[in-house]
């Protein structure tokens, strides 16, 4: 598709098709508090493929966020090593688009001028600038808003709109913190298929962290399950529900049932039982 | 997806407040002058506190010569030229500081030292320093403006939504893209605070350093008034500032409204 010339990293990092996309490796961080140091990751390790995309489940406070950053390189670890495309993240990571539940549309901009700002950053002169915004504006469905101010776009248009300027500069991995966490379950399943339809047309590699199990099961390839803090892997699971997938359908595979039972055995919460 | 949130037109007053408000304003206005005439020679004495009909006639003749409009426009110049000057600066420091926590808790205590100085009692300093012509006064007006401005612009850097920054920092924004897209923006309604507050102190620099040592300007104005024992004269030109302070803030707050329309 576009994505060659769209394209911010150099190819050669990308040929390396041996290379992981994304591998930590023994990795710690302890976070100074007020009732001391906590211990949110204790060697952790895993490693993802090109085009793979992951979901992350766990009990809140699990470290979830925290690997997320780590991968932005917003923040590092206090022993071992991240890694993207083969790099050593030590400072932050711009080939990476990361989203996160915070809404972080700037509010003084048009839908279109926040879509922008990517490529604003990225030098790119203001004729193709308005082209490939255009563009991303299309593939979202935001068509009509583009002069509308966050304020007066709805929770959903918002989360489109970030999506979209998280695409627009064409990152190989894509990062996403709960993307859809506060969303009402019909918007949730919109946006759920649209990230499918942009995410099988790009194939990038995504970390994708969130609560609703179906929500892991249904979008991703394989589904990591961390334990209380500090976090440990308790369950790799691969998702056996072929694509292309839909996201009203997926649930209904017989695959799902056994990934759900697994993974909510995996989860182990005592205090919090699935309903 | 639903789209019953979209351009609502929101009750925004941009033409100020109801008509009624208004109203009462004017009735408070006719109140006062009212009571202030009729105490004027019958429990008060004239000399002391002029009269309305005197002010009203001490205006009408110094517009009529020509003076009222040659001494405004000294102080507004002076004022004008300091409150841009302050104000920049002001912008510029908080900029630079609001971006290290390290150098603002550096700078804090002896920009609040030197804030608690009353500005005014610098006068005397600038004078020496500068002469009796315009350069005291600009100084002396900056110097009012910019604390303002500093102290009101930073508090809007520190204030800025830090996860708006780790967004820009990974789509790879340099500090300077940072603060050119996220910071200066976010703290714009707060720098607005600080130009609105900042412009009456301004204006309040300019007349001090006037009234010290100078031959023109709204504060030569009252002191020459009131050397002559021209209490209407003192009143008069306190009476033109007060309206052209009110005026320009008038216009900052418009400007503000059509800046801020996003909100």
């Amino acid at each position: 598709m576009r994505s060659a010339h769209l394209s911010v990293v150099s190819s050669q990092a990308r040929e390396a098709a041996n290379v992981p996309a994304v591998e930590l490796s023994s990795v710690s961080k302890t976070f100074a508090s007020r009732n001391g140091p906590v211990e949110v990751l204790n060697g952790l390790s895993f490693s993802l493929a090109n085009g793979e995309f992951l979901a992350i489940v766990g009990p809140s406070g699990s470290g979830k966020s925290t690997v997320l950053n780590l991968l932005a390189g917003l923040d590092h670890p206090s022993a071992g090593e991240v890694r993207c495309q083969g790099r050593r993240i030590d400072v932050v990571n711009t080939e990476i688009g990361y989203l996160t539940q915070h809404d972080s549309l700037l509010p003084w901009r048009t839908m279109e001028e926040n879509i922008a700002v990517p490529l604003e950053i990225r030098g790119i002169p203001r004729t193709e600038r308005a082209e490939r915004t255009r563009e991303m504006i299309a593939q979202v469905g935001l068509e009509g808003f583009e002069q509308h101010y966050p304020v007066q776009l709805s929770g959903g248009m918002r989360k489109r709109a970030m999506l979209a300027r998280t695409l627009s500069y064409d990152p190989p991995i894509l990062l996403m913190d709960e993307p859809f966490g506060p969303l009402d379950a019909q918007l949730k399943l919109a946006l759920q298929a649209d990230l499918l339809k942009l995410w099988s047309a790009r194939r990038k590699t995504v970390v994708f962290v969130t609560h609703d199990m179906v929500e892991a099961i249904t979008l991703a390839d394989r589904v990591l399950v961390f334990s209380a803090r500090p976090c440990r892997i308790k369950l790799d699971e691969q998702i056996a529900i072929p694509r292309p997938r839909d996201v009203h359908e997926a649930r209904f595979h017989p695959a799902f049932e056994e990934h759900y039972r697994r993974l909510w055995a995996a989860l182990d919460l005592t205090s919090r039982r699935p309903t | 997806m639903t789209t019953d949130a979209l351009s609502e037109p929101r009750n925004v007053p941009v033409f100020g407040p109801s008509n009624r408000v208004w109203l009462y304003r004017v009735l408070l206005v006719a109140a006062s002058l009212t009571a202030w005439q009729l105490a004027s020679g019958s429990l008060l004495d004239p000399f002391w506190v002029s009269s309305p009909t005197s002010v009203f006639s001490t205006l009408l003749t110094w517009t009529a010569n020509g003076q009222l409009e040659y001494h405004l426009f000294v102080t507004f110049k002076e004022t004008f030229a300091g409150f841009l000057m302050g104000a920049a600066a002001g912008v510029l420091f908080a900029l630079l500081v609001g971006t290290s926590d390290t150098v603002h808790r550096t700078v804090d205590p002896f920009v609040t030292a030197i804030y608690g100085v009353p500005k005014v009692a610098l006068a005397p300093l600038f004078i020496m320093w500068f002469g009796i012509g315009l350069a005291p006064k600009i100084v002396l007006a900056a110097i009012s403006v910019f604390f303002l401005v500093f102290f009101s612009t930073l508090r809007g850097v520190r204030e800025v939504d830090a996860k708006m920054v780790d967004a820009l920092r990974t789509m790879g924004a340099s500090k300077l893209a940072i603060q050119r897209i996220v910071i200066f923006p976010s703290a714009l309604p707060w720098l607005f605070t600080g130009l609105k507050l900042g412009l009456p102190y301004g204006f309040v620099g300019a007349v001090a350093a006037e009234m010290m040592a100078s031959n023109a300007g709204i504060g030569y104005l009252t002191q020459n008034s009131a050397g002559q024992l021209d209490t209407a004269g003192v009143f008069a030109a306190l009476f033109a500032l007060m309206l052209v302070t009110t005026l320009l803030n008038g216009a900052l707050g418009r400007l503000e409204t059509f800046i801020f329309r996003w909100r």
